[in-house]
């Protein structure tokens, strides 16, 4: 309860992005080369970096219009006949039906209230998949000229700014901010966004119990903690992540795909 | 109407729906994720085809050296908190985590050491990509380690007969929680 609560005190503070001009061209995809990354998690298991294999990542969050046509060639992401296994009741409830937007949901809006298993269905149909936690984080990391800008106190700053805005003014189109040095957009700023491996994020209230004989949830070790501690804008993502099942939707949080390069 | 013709009548109309096999799943069956599982017998089934009488499902994989016993012993001890007859009835279904290694060779492994009766219990792996997706119906979380274990959270999920979620459990061992325990009672009446 306490998690849940924590998180939707999170999410209520979610960020109204700073707007820059330029509008992104629908699902493009921006190339990562890969590299060796140090993680603001810390993995009991992989001591120093981890390593990301160069990927392609959708240079913004996908958006309503988009959503809508997969909705459309999909019929049963319909929010009125998926699984409610796969999408809880909130499940694309900000549009007008289950096959148009309205005025609350236009198309050139990051898609919200979508279950993981939404998200992941979304991305195979266009030969692509979720992000790991670890590229997320690695793109993430790049502010507009240098791939990690993490030790930057203004950076951090101006990211924590935008996670401490009100969310309750309606979300900004997709694609207004300036892209990063990777040419991707609106990492930080608009949305929350699923990972793959969102469900592999054991931490926080989790791994206090590792170990403890009366309470044994896991099996064997590998707990993570952060490594990072003033790193709090990634740090309030892995507690949202971590915090999540995968047929939860929240009317912040979206997604984006990457796509494996040879 | 007597009354004998009244309970055979509400006994049948109780028994349709388990035996419907070919009625649509209903919207919250975990039985709707579209995945196919290779058993330790080696019979690769989807899974929906566990429809038709209710269930323990968990999850774990056979190499785990902590907390994996401890599930099949609490299918185990929660086995014995029924009657022979309710026994027969339930399924109790453990899906690995880590279908690299657990091909039905490792899966019969465990199977022949921890004597499980295969008229009940069935050890499954789904592919590689699923594994996640079976987790999500079943509220698991897990990770990957570097050496080859997986870091986990350990459940019992209660399901009925057409799969949907009626109970859980974290609590693992050879002393079950009894309100989960009277929830399965409850689900074999």
């Amino acid at each position: 309860m306490i998690r849940r609560a924590a998180t939707i005190a999170l999410l209520l503070a979610l960020p109204v992005a700073g707007v820059v001009a330029g509008n992104g061209a629908g699902g493009d995809y921006a190339t990562l080369p890969g590299g060796s990354f140090r993680s603001a998690l810390d993995y009991e298991d992989i001591p120093g970096n981890v390593r990301v294999a160069p990927f392609a990542m959708m240079k913004r969050p996908v958006t309503n219009g988009e959503f809508l046509a997969f909705v459309q060639a999909n019929p049963q992401w319909r929010r009125d006949r998926v699984p409610s296994v796969m999408a809880e009741q909130r499940y694309l409830s900000h549009w007008a039906g289950p096959l148009e937007l309205g005025t609350d949901a236009t198309a050139a809006q990051p898609v919200v209230q979508v279950s993981w298993f939404a998200a992941a269905a979304y991305c195979e149909a266009r030969g692509a998949r979720l992000p790991s936690w670890n590229e997320w984080e690695y793109a993430a990391a790049a502010d507009e000229t240098r791939r990690d800008a993490r030790k930057d106190p203004v950076w951090r700053e101006r990211i924590l700014a935008w996670y401490s805005r009100p969310s309750s003014s309606a979300l900004p189109r997709a694609g207004l901010q300036t892209p990063n040095a990777y040419g991707v957009q609106d990492l930080h700023g608009l949305v929350w966004e699923w990972t793959d491996d969102y469900s592999s994020l054991l931490v926080a209230v989790d791994s206090r119990k590792q170990g403890d004989p009366d309470n044994a949830r896991f099996c064997g070790a590998g707990a993570l903690s952060m490594d990072d501690r003033d790193n709090y804008a990634v740090l309030m993502r892995v507690a949202m992540l971590s915090s999540l099942d995968a047929p939860d939707t929240t009317a912040n949080l979206g997604f984006r795909c990457v796509k494996d390069l040879p | 109407m007597n009354l004998l013709r009244a309970f055979a009548l509400a006994a049948l109309m109780v028994a349709l729906p388990a035996t419907a096999a070919d009625a649509p799943l209903p919207r919250d069956s975990v039985y709707q994720l579209p995945v196919q599982l290779t058993d330790h017998a080696g019979t690769t089934r989807p899974w929906s085809a566990l429809r038709g009488q209710p269930r323990l499902v968990g999850m774990f994989y056979t190499s785990c050296q902590y907390i994996c016993p401890l599930i099949v012993d609490s299918g185990k001890a929660i086995e014995r908190q029924l009657s022979p007859a309710g026994q027969a009835r339930l399924g109790i279904v453990l899906i690995s985590m880590d279908p690299a290694r657990d091909d039905p060779a490792a899966l019969k492994k465990v199977v022949d050491q921890r004597k499980l009766d295969t008229a009940r219990w069935t050890l499954a792996s789904p592919p590689a990509d699923e594994v996640r997706s079976v987790a999500g119906v079943l509220g698991i979380r897990y990770r990957a380690l570097a050496d080859g274990e997986f870091n986990h959270t350990s459940a019992l999920v209660l399901l009925d007969a057409d799969g949907r979620i009626l109970a859980r459990t974290e609590q693992m061992g050879s002393k079950p929680d009894p309100e989960f325990v009277a929830a399965v009672k409850q689900a074999l009446r």
